[in-house]
């Protein structure tokens, strides 16, 4: 910045002999990864800590029971995070995990087993289960993307609209006796793991790809991290936060039939108050609320985070009526280790 | 131009603001150099100056919102007050900014009375009929227009302004200071502000009137002082300072280098290529600035200046053209078929490159990289099967942008948010260039940048020039314009100038921007 630059007409001014800009910087390859496996060393003391607290816990039927538990989750949180990753929220993805698998049961379910009696073809049932999470994704992306209503308060009402449709349509009962179709995604297993399992990993390693190498993902993390710049650069912020809303929705619709599946039923409430353990597993494991910032791969560590939290608690001595208390209070130690460690995730 | 018949009393007058001898640096940059300077009582006195010379540094002083490093500052004839004592200056002093300050939700009354809503400390419960009655009486006896029960939001820009003046005023304050008071009104509503200045000058009110628009200052002051570079340059009675003297006290003896370097640029009519931008009757409204039927083109091989102040709508022009607003008429065409209009992506489709006016608000994307923000606008050219982003192509033409505008960074994958100003500015333009765009609209690219890289981003504009790309360039900064070919001068969203023949000269450029007749 010195006077004598500023005094070199133009046409002198020689392209200086900058040092060639590398492509990769190994440090902050490095220190990126260190950010997102953050959790793993938390992850670690807690599988010894449950293996020291009840030696049921290392047990192969336990753990799987963790992993099927965590999947119905992960799937959410995926769904969450994708829409994190672009600067918005959906609150009522519990709604949608719970209705999609309700309506798509009532209508396969016969009359016996507090169905419509329409029984419906079980495919088609499913294909009903991912259509409910596509309308009300579309819903919720217009109105929120382009009517430009307040995400929080909007998906709130939404959410609480689905819930109690829940409730409405089948009065608190249950509905059982469903198809194997329908629940094969819950209950079936390859290879001795939950077909959920698998389903959810690939799904976490899919998004993951696919936000790190295809040009919407990344077009995501320039939405997320600055909406003007990307309109600015011709990006289609719209079309993509709104596309964003509906992959989200369906997710959620498919979390929804891994949890039917599970537990063979599909109750009236099923998917109250997930919505807080999803934003926390997504938080924990880096994804930023403000937009813009985290990865697939901290998202995983936090729904495994969580799920090996809940399991303990559960095979623990703790009384039942302090688990909540605990599992919060956790909740906040994890967040608080992880804006320690991993302030500035990229 | 008419002038005021200065009827000032016969006795003289008792000063309601006084700077003396007043200097201020801010580290190296000196902001202030020994300014002295008076406002009278019933008095309006212009201050005007380039941007940087140092209007901005004075008003706060004279606010009390920073504090000089030498010298005084007197109101209402007493030494200034302790700067910790915001009331005391509020009752003697208030400027009115170009941003309001008004609180939209809150009624006209409320933000008359914003901080003191309760007239005695014995109750903190608000009188509501009290306040509105007092808000009420208080326009009535300044004569302004406004209702008092109106939500502050939905009032115009006019409006606002008379609310702050208001709540001023009832705060006890004779010294007013209207900074730009009419950068965003219509000319009617500026023709009311000057109704509204005589009225309180009448009253014995002391006005500061800072204007870029020099005519105003002759139609509406009685002395005017001249800042530059920190020093007061001239000062007077405005009677006795002619337009000429005005300008070539803004600009002193700066030497011309910039403008007989613009000669190097001339082109030659016939050297140029076919017409790429050709922007016809284009009406916008802006808070920003609107514009008016606007019409202009830009052929292969040159670069358009599109030069004026803040407000004056050249920056809305470019955000128009590309998409960003949606005008209300007019038709843009690009390499002769128009486009549609309001849609950023379908203009940018077609090679047009856009640099932004802030690269805070819309350049980059700061948590991602160098590389990556280069190539946000060509992610669909980069992207192969099934959508995948080439990341060896992307690096490529990132580097090819790395090396041309010689931007300085660890990595192609370091965020931009830590590189320092000028080279975030670099990959702003970087990520235009990367587009291989035949036309290329900038606005206002070397704000806030060192010498250095607005060499570099001049320079690299001049070489995007001469391959033959149409460059619209929007920018207030005369030494942008060293890579033109041609200028048109806006004023009030209107087209009021243009200078086809470098080189130009200095004077008449600022004489034109700034609104007055410009000598032939």
């Amino acid at each position: 910045m010195s006077k004598a630059v500023a005094e070199t007409p133009a046409d002198q001014v020689q392209p200086k002999a900058t040092r060639p800009v590398s492509r990769r910087d190994m440090r902050l390859v490095v220190l990126n990864w260190f950010r997102e496996l953050t959790l793993v060393p938390v992850i670690v003391v807690l599988m010894i800590a449950g293996t020291i607290i009840n030696p049921i816990f290392f047990t192969s039927s336990n753990l799987i029971n963790i992993a099927q538990g965590g999947a119905a989750l992960g799937m959410v949180v995926v769904a969450e995070s994708l829409i994190l990753l672009t600067g918005k929220f959906d609150i009522s993805l519990q709604g949608t995990y719970g209705l999609a698998p309700l309506l798509g049961a009532w209508l396969i379910a016969p009359r016996a087993s507090e169905g419509l009696g329409l029984e419906l073809n079980p495919w088609l049932g499913v294909l009903i289960v991912l259509g409910v999470g596509l309308v009300v994704g579309t819903f919720n992306g217009f109105l929120v993307i382009k009517a430009n209503f307040n995400a929080f308060i909007f998906t709130l009402a939404m959410s609480i609209l689905l819930t109690g449709l829940q409730l409405g349509w089948l009065g608190g009962k249950t509905v059982y006796h469903l198809p194997e179709v329908f629940i094969y995604l819950g209950a079936e297993s390859w290879f001795g793991v939950p077909v959920a399992v698998w389903v959810t990993l690939a799904t976490f390693f899919v998004a993951a790809w696919f936000l790190r190498y295809h040009r919407v993902g990344r077009a995501m993390y320039a939405i997320g991290g600055n909406l003007e710049a990307a309109r600015a650069a011709g990006i289609r912020v719209d079309q993509i936060r709104i596309g964003v809303f509906m992959v989200a929705s369906v997710l959620a619709a498919v979390g929804g039939l891994m949890q039917a599946g599970y537990v063979t039923v599909v109750t009236a409430g099923q998917g109250s108050n997930l919505i807080f353990e999803v934003f926390a597993a997504a938080v924990i494991g880096g994804i930023s609320l403000e937009g813009g910032r985290g990865r697939m791969i901290g998202a995983l560590t936090g729904v495994i985070l969580l799920s090996l939290v809940t399991n303990i608690l559960t095979i623990s001595n703790i009384s039942s009526t302090w688990i909540d208390a605990v599992d919060g209070a956790i909740i906040l130690i994890a967040l608080g280790l992880a804006r320690l460690i991993g302030t500035e995730r990229v | 131009m008419q002038r005021n018949s200065s009827t000032g009393p016969v006795e003289s007058p008792a000063p309601v603001g006084e700077a003396e001898n007043v200097s201020k640096s801010f580290g190296e940059t000196k902001a202030l150099i020994d300014v002295s300077l008076n406002v009278l009582s019933g008095e309006c006195h212009g201050l005007v100056g380039r941007n940087g010379a140092g209007k901005s540094t004075l008003v706060s002083i004279l606010t009390g919102l920073s504090r000089q490093d030498r010298g005084s500052i007197r109101l209402a004839g007493q030494p200034a007050p302790n700067l910790a004592d915001r009331g005391a200056w509020l009752a003697r002093v208030a400027c009115v900014y170009q941003r309001s300050m008004v609180v939209p939700p809150l009624t006209v009354a409320e933000n008359v009375f914003l901080n003191r809503p309760t007239s005695d400390r014995e109750t903190a419960l608000v009188n509501w009929r009290r306040m509105r009655r007092d808000a009420h009486e208080l326009m009535l006896e300044w004569g302004f227009d406004v209702d008092v029960d109106q939500q502050a939001g939905r009032l115009t820009v006019e409006q606002r302004q008379v609310v702050e003046i208001a709540r001023a005023l009832s705060i006890g304050a004779r010294f007013l200071i209207l900074d730009e008071p009419t950068a965003a009104l219509e000319k009617a509503a500026v023709e009311r502000l000057f109704e509204r200045v005589r009225r309180l000058r009448e009253r014995g009110v002391g006005i500061l009137y800072i204007s870029h628009h020099l005519e105003e200052i002759y139609e509406i002051c009685d002395r005017v002082s001249v800042l530059r570079d920190g020093a007061l340059v001239a000062e007077g009675d405005v009677e006795d300072i002619s337009q000429a003297r005005l300008v070539a006290a803004m600009v002193g003896s700066a030497p011309p280098r910039r403008v007989t370097e613009i000669a190097a640029v001339k082109k030659t009519q016939g050297a140029l290529g076919a017409q790429q931008l050709d922007v016809s009757g284009l009406t916008v409204h802006s808070l920003a600035g609107s514009v008016y039927e606007v019409s202009l083109a830009v052929r292969a091989g040159e670069c358009v200046g599109l030069v004026g102040l803040d407000g004056s709508g050249s920056a809305t022009v470019a955000d128009a053209v590309v998409g960003l607003m949606k005008p209300h008429a007019g038709t843009i065409a690009i390499h002769g078929t128009p486009v549609r209009l309001g849609k950023v992506d379908v203009v940018l489709e077609r090679g047009v490159g856009y640099v932004p006016q802030d690269r805070h608000a819309r350049g980059f994307a700061p948590q991602l990289g160098v590389a990556e923000n280069l190539t946000l606008s060509i992610l669909e050219k980069l992207s192969r099967t099934f959508g995948i982003v080439s990341s060896k192509e992307r690096d490529a033409i990132a580097e090819r942008q790395v090396a041309g505008l010689q931007i300085v960074a660890q990595s192609l994958e370091q965020p931009v948010s830590s590189l320092s100003g000028g080279n975030q500015q670099k990959v702003v333009v970087g990520r235009a260039f990367a587009v291989e765009p035949s036309v290329l609209v900038v606005v206002n690219p070397t704000v806030g940048v060192d010498v250095a890289s607005k060499e570099a981003l001049l320079d690299a504009l001049g070489r995007a020039r001469d391959q033959g790309v149409a460059v619209l360039l929007v920018s207030d900064d005369f030494e942008d314009l060293r890579v033109c070919t041609r200028l048109i001068v806006m004023v009030r969203g209107r087209i009021a100038h243009q200078f086809d023949q470098p080189p130009w000269d200095r004077q008449r450029l600022i004489s034109a921007v700034e609104g007055l007749e410009v000598a032939v």
